[in-house]
């Protein structure tokens, strides 16, 4: 799809809410959702003379996640002040970590399970903890050119994960976010919810153009404002295309004069990417180590309790349900994706019903669909992994077939009875082998026609059979009818010989 | 190092402070002299010197999770200079 | 003797012991202020009804037979740089002249746990920056031994408040000297704790590397029982030393057997006026004929000592005072007005079409922040601010900042080695006693100097107390510096009182006070 003469370089900034329950520095609420300036004290607020103290549970979660992308975490770190004029930062100054980070040099593996393309690491630059600013409110009813601010957010912890320029298409931006997303949710550090703003994205893109005289870089784009994956695939799609007619058009190369990094903001409604206004003197943030924080020392010990307590994550879960499960690369992916709770039900359902194919696909059809329906999270799902079991097994002894299976499953969902219960009360029996047997016998004698057409090779004839079993019987599978059927022929027309 | 006034501005815009034009000639001038001096610095042999940020060296100072109660807002808003019932308020946040 | 001239140790003594009452002392000491705050000026407010009801509080509860705290009924001032729970504190800036803190500073929670009465909140140097308290935005503060000198600074009210007796005990902070020198300019005590020995939290940064809150007293044991209250370990600040305090107030009267006392070269040379060196040379003797040994030793970077100090400084401050924007409390500059000038600026600009500086034209919400900082803060702290985000700004960070911090790491190991040779190192506090009024206010890097004796114990986070040893031609006192080994509080504490048991320097009080 990507136009051959220039490759796309994206490298992306993802600010993720810690999942704490106090701010980084002060022992307020991080709720979500409170009324305005309600989760505030004189260290969020940045009163005169209050201190911060760092929350041991927002480093440590930082500690894991970082671990978790593969990081170096050097022993020493330190926070800094990173210095600018913002209501919403009510210090002056936002405390964060500059040139010693608490983690560096990691990577996150992607892949496209449907090989849109080559699987691949992307670099993770660094991820470092700082605290969240608040929100300024525009207040256009009240017709006065004022804004209001909330402090509530300030303060919160932040992990601030700077990737390598290492992704080369919007596709692969997209699964980079997936992915990373998924593995946070299954370290349970965040819950990565775009809405409530506890994950942003910004981007770094630009082209590298083949020309006769080599490869050039076009200028980087810092794009802003994406509040989806999609939003992020799409702007990326957008700023390529631009910036390469761009390029055709004035031959403005990175760092040549006008080609300075430059900000845009993703247009949602208009699906366009929109310059943003930065002023120069901004950027002079005049850094140095908070004199009020004490530095941190990470010990060796300390990181292997870390990676003891990482649990499985999503590559190599995946890579396990293909061996021990026997399920396609595709299908485990389909099911790890959707988070480790998704994974348990998959694997205790398996093991029950006894057949890890079958499991896999009712659980990413049918199960996967109430969920979508219901804006459900699978440990709200009303049939458990036993209750699913019992029915799955009988569809493997055919005593059901798939359709009938699927309107038990549903009434299952809507009034979360067992198998049996929604059985009955669909008004359907399980049938026995024999009395379906005994059935089919009563039909081919009174059907000789039939069975001498099959006789003669027109296999097709039992259709009409399967009907007169249908209405005798509504449970009785049309396959099984079939198959009895034919195997009783075959048995007459043997004895007859 | 010499400061010109061309610098104090600049710096004064950093610092958001807005000086007059007398003021910013007695900065000019009385900073310089102070930068001037500081600049004795230079000749100290500080090769082997690690940077001491604190007065006294602690590490590895934390809190535990639990949330305390916070301000009511009503105390959390009572110094500000303008507000409405649930917000500071200030001139209108524009473009950046 | 009347009450106002006894110490706090024995006023103690006689409330406890019922000869007193709290609010006999409180109303003495109200008098004291009523008579000789006009003069003075240390206050910037008193509490008096406030003071008055906790007094009596106080006096029931020990008349009920109930326990008390160490200070039951003893009135202390505080330096209006700490924060008070609903009671102003104002920095003696016209930035927070009407900021309230919803909360008190561990100190001052501290001071109530130990049944102090807060009596009033004195005045300083706006935001605690200079050596005069004539920066404060609120008033000038004079000198109870020469109305015409200032009190030092920038803890001036707090040491005049004591040396007029007005109060018996008084909290300070001390950031390069902010206690000790006002102290030796006032004739009384004062003690810079070890970085870390008292909670900062509710202190209003100055530096927050330097900043220390400290005692100031009338001798070496009230400064004891005060700094007992006051240290130990505070989890709201993560700064603060996890260790035990000792009990100053018992150790302080056990002299110290065997005491070498190291006196520095490179204090005793240019710039120091003979008569404050005789006066210290004269401690010195004292201390020779209580068996103590004197040694000379050299501090090789204290030369450096100042400029070290007021880059560090000023680049904290330019940080700890980028808060006061005028958005969530403090002063805020009259914004119709603001925004009124704004558009002119802008129309005049358009008609003569000079598009550079119309793009350079604030923003309504940076000129708020400009116009407000500049109405807010007076010029000694603009200068700092200045002075810092130049250091700190790209391009000087490491030149200045950086150098700056290696430099500190020098003089703390010239302070190590020393204190593996010495116990105590002594000598002047300032080059000179008290200087008049609006003396040194146009000639900043001269002020700066004057500090040279008192920033490295701040730099290099160590203990250091100022104790009277003299007066001068025109009886104007003159402060001994001892400085101690980090968390070594009891020992400057004992050595000041070993002195103070044979001279008399700290009991004189000034004419008419
Ligand atoms: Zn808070």
């Amino acid at each position: 799809m990507s136009d051959p003469s220039y490759e796309i370089v994206i490298g992306l900034e993802v600010h993720v809410q810690l999942q704490t329950a106090t701010k980084l520095f002060c022992r307020c609420s991080t709720r979500f959702g409170a009324p305005p300036n309600t989760q505030t004290c004189p260290v969020c607020i940045g009163l005169p003379g209050s201190l911060p103290v760092m929350n041991r549970q927002a480093f440590e979660l930082a500690l894991k996640t970082a671990v978790a992308l593969n990081c170096e975490i050097p022993a020493f770190t330190k926070w800094d002040r990173k210095q600018y004029y913002y209501p919403d930062l009510p210090k002056g100054y936002q405390i964060s970590q500059f040139d010693l980070p608490m983690s560096q040099h990691g990577y996150l593996e992607i892949s496209d399970a449907k090989g849109a393309f080559a699987p691949k690491r992307v670099g993770i630059l660094r991820a470092h903890l700082e605290e969240d600013a608040g929100k300024s409110m525009h207040d256009e009813l009240a017709g006065k050119a004022d804004s209001r601010i909330d402090l509530n957010r300030t303060g919160t912890p932040l992990l601030e994960i700077v990737s390598q320029p290492d992704m080369r298409s919007p596709e692969e931006a997209r699964a980079y976010l997936t992915e990373l997303k998924l593995l946070l949710t299954y370290l349970g550090v965040s819950d990565c919810n775009m809405q409530e703003g506890s994950l942003r994205v910004d981007a770094n893109i630009n082209l590298h153009v083949a020309t006769p005289q080599g490869t050039v870089a076009t200028p980087i784009v810092e794009v802003k404002n994406m509040n989806s994956f999609r939003a992020v695939e799409r702007a990326m799609a957008f700023e390529a295309t631009r910036q390469f007619d761009v390029w055709n058009d004035t031959r403005i190369s990175l760092g040549a004069p006008g080609g300075h990094k430059t900000t845009r903001g993703w247009d949602e409604q208009a699906q366009v990417t929109r310059p943003q206004r930065q002023k120069e003197e901004s950027s002079d943030y005049r850094y140095f180590p908070d004199p009020d924080l004490a530095p941190v020392i990470v010990t060796d010990q300390q990181l292997d309790a870390v990676r003891a307590s990482l649990g499985e994550l999503p590559a190599a879960l995946r890579d396990r349900l293909q061996t021990e499960r026997g399920i396609d690369a595709y299908d485990a992916d389909v099911i790890v994706n959707q988070g480790r709770a998704f994974v348990d039900y998959f694997s205790e359902l398996a093991d029950i019903g006894g057949d890890a194919k079958r499991a896999s696909n009712w659980m990413q059809q049918d199960v996967l669909r109430v969920l979508n329906e219901r804006d459900l999270t699978i440990e709200l799902f009303p049939i458990s992994p036993a209750s699913l079991a019992e029915l799955l097994k009988t569809v493997q002894r055919g005593e059901l077939d798939t359709s009938r299976a699927r309107d038990v499953f549903n009434v299952m969902a809507e009034s979360g009875d067992s198998a049996a219960q929604a059985m009955q009360r669909l008004g359907i029996q399980a049938v026995h082998r024999d009395e379906l047997r005994d059935l089919c016998r009563e039909l081919l004698d009174a059907n000789p026609n039939v069975v001498a057409d099959v006789q003669s090779g027109k296999e097709k004839a039992i259709g009409a059979l399967i009907g007169q079993a249908k209405r005798r019987n509504p449970n009785a599978n049309p396959n099984q009818v079939r198959q009895l059927c034919l195997e009783l022929i075959r048995q007459q027309g043997s004895a007859q010989e | 190092m010499s400061l010109t006034r061309q610098q104090i501005v600049k710096v004064s815009l950093l610092a958001r402070l807005r000086l007059q034009d007398d003021e910013l000639d007695r900065m000019t001038h009385q900073l310089d002299q102070v930068v001037s001096y500081m600049d004795l610095l230079a000749e100290v042999d500080t090769e082997d010197a690690e940077p001491m940020a604190h007065a006294v060296e602690q590490t590895n100072v934390f809190a535990e999770d639990h949330v305390l109660p916070s301000l009511d807002r009503e105390s959390a808003l009572s110094n500000a200079p303008k507000r409405d019932e649930q917000c500071y308020r200030v001139p209108a946040v524009l473009g950046d | 003797m009347s009450i106002h001239d006894l110490t706090a140790t024995e006023l103690i003594r006689r409330l406890e012991s019922g000869d007193l009452s709290s609010v006999e002392v409180v109303q003495a000491f109200l008098k004291r202020i009523e008579q000789g705050d006009g003069r003075v000026r240390a206050f910037v407010r008193v509490e008096a009804n406030r003071a008055l009801s906790a007094a009596e509080r106080i006096d029931q509860r020990r008349r009920g037979g109930e326990s008390v705290g160490r200070l039951g009924g003893l009135p202390v001032a505080v330096k209006d740089v700490i924060c008070t729970e609903g009671q102003a504190t104002t920095c003696a800036s016209k930035m927070l002249q009407r900021f309230t803190p919803p909360y008190d500073a561990t100190v001052i929670r501290r001071l109530k746990q130990a049944d102090a009465i807060l009596i009033g909140k004195t005045n300083m140097d706006e935001f605690a920056m200079g050596g005069t308290t004539e920066s404060s935005a609120l008033a000038t503060t004079c000198n109870p031994w020469d109305l015409a000198r200032v009190p030092g600074g920038s803890s001036g009210g707090a040491a005049a408040c004591l040396a007029a007796g007005m109060v018996p005990l008084s909290i300070g902070s001390d950031t390069g000297g902010s206690i000790r020198q006002p102290a030796s300019f006032c004739g009384v005590n004062g003690l810079k704790p070890t970085y870390g020995r008292v909670s900062r939290f509710g202190l209003i940064a100055f530096a927050s590397s330097l900043d220390q809150i400290g005692p100031l007293a009338r001798n070496a044991e009230d400064l004891a029982l005060l700094l007992e209250v006051l240290a130990g370990h505070d989890p709201s600040d993560s700064t603060s030393a996890n260790v035990p305090v000792p009990e100053y107030s018992r150790l302080v009267s056990q002299p110290l057997d065997g005491l070498t006392l190291g006196v520095v070269r490179e204090h005793f040379g240019e710039g120091l006026d003979s008569q404050v060196q005789e006066a210290v040379r004269e401690a010195l003797r004292v201390y020779e004929s209580l068996g103590a040994t004197v040694k000379d030793i050299s501090l090789p970077h204290s030369r450096y000592a100042i400029a070290t100090y007021y880059i560090i400084a000023c680049c904290e401050a330019s940080s700890n005072l980028a808060r006061y924007d005028g958005v969530h409390y403090g002063y805020r500059t009259d914004e119709t007005a603001m925004l009124a000038d704004l558009a002119a600026e802008q129309r005049a600009l358009t008609s003569r079409g000079d598009s550079p500086l119309l793009d350079d034209l604030d923003s309504p919400l940076v000129r708020m922040y400009r116009q407000t900082r500049s109405e807010g803060f007076g010029a000694e702290v603009k200068r700092r601010i200045m002075l810092g985000t130049y250091a700190l700004s790209h391009g000087y960070y490491d030149a200045y900042y950086v150098k700056a911090l290696k430099v500190r790491r020098l003089i703390r190991n010239d302070f190590d080695a020393a204190f593996r040779e010495v116990d105590l190192i002594a000598g002047p506090v300032a080059p000179t006693p008290a200087y008049r009024l609006g003396e040194k206010t146009e000639d900043p890097l001269a002020m700066y100097l004057g500090d040279l004796y008192t920033v490295s114990a701040n730099l290099a986070g160590i203990c250091a107390l100022s104790v009277p040893c003299g007066l001068n031609g025109q009886g104007m006192p003159i402060g001994l510096q001892l400085q101690g080994p980090l968390l070594d509080e009891q020992r400057l504490l004992r050595a000041a009182r070993m002195y103070q048991t044979v001279t008399d320097w700290h009991t004189r009080r000034p004419e008419g006070f």
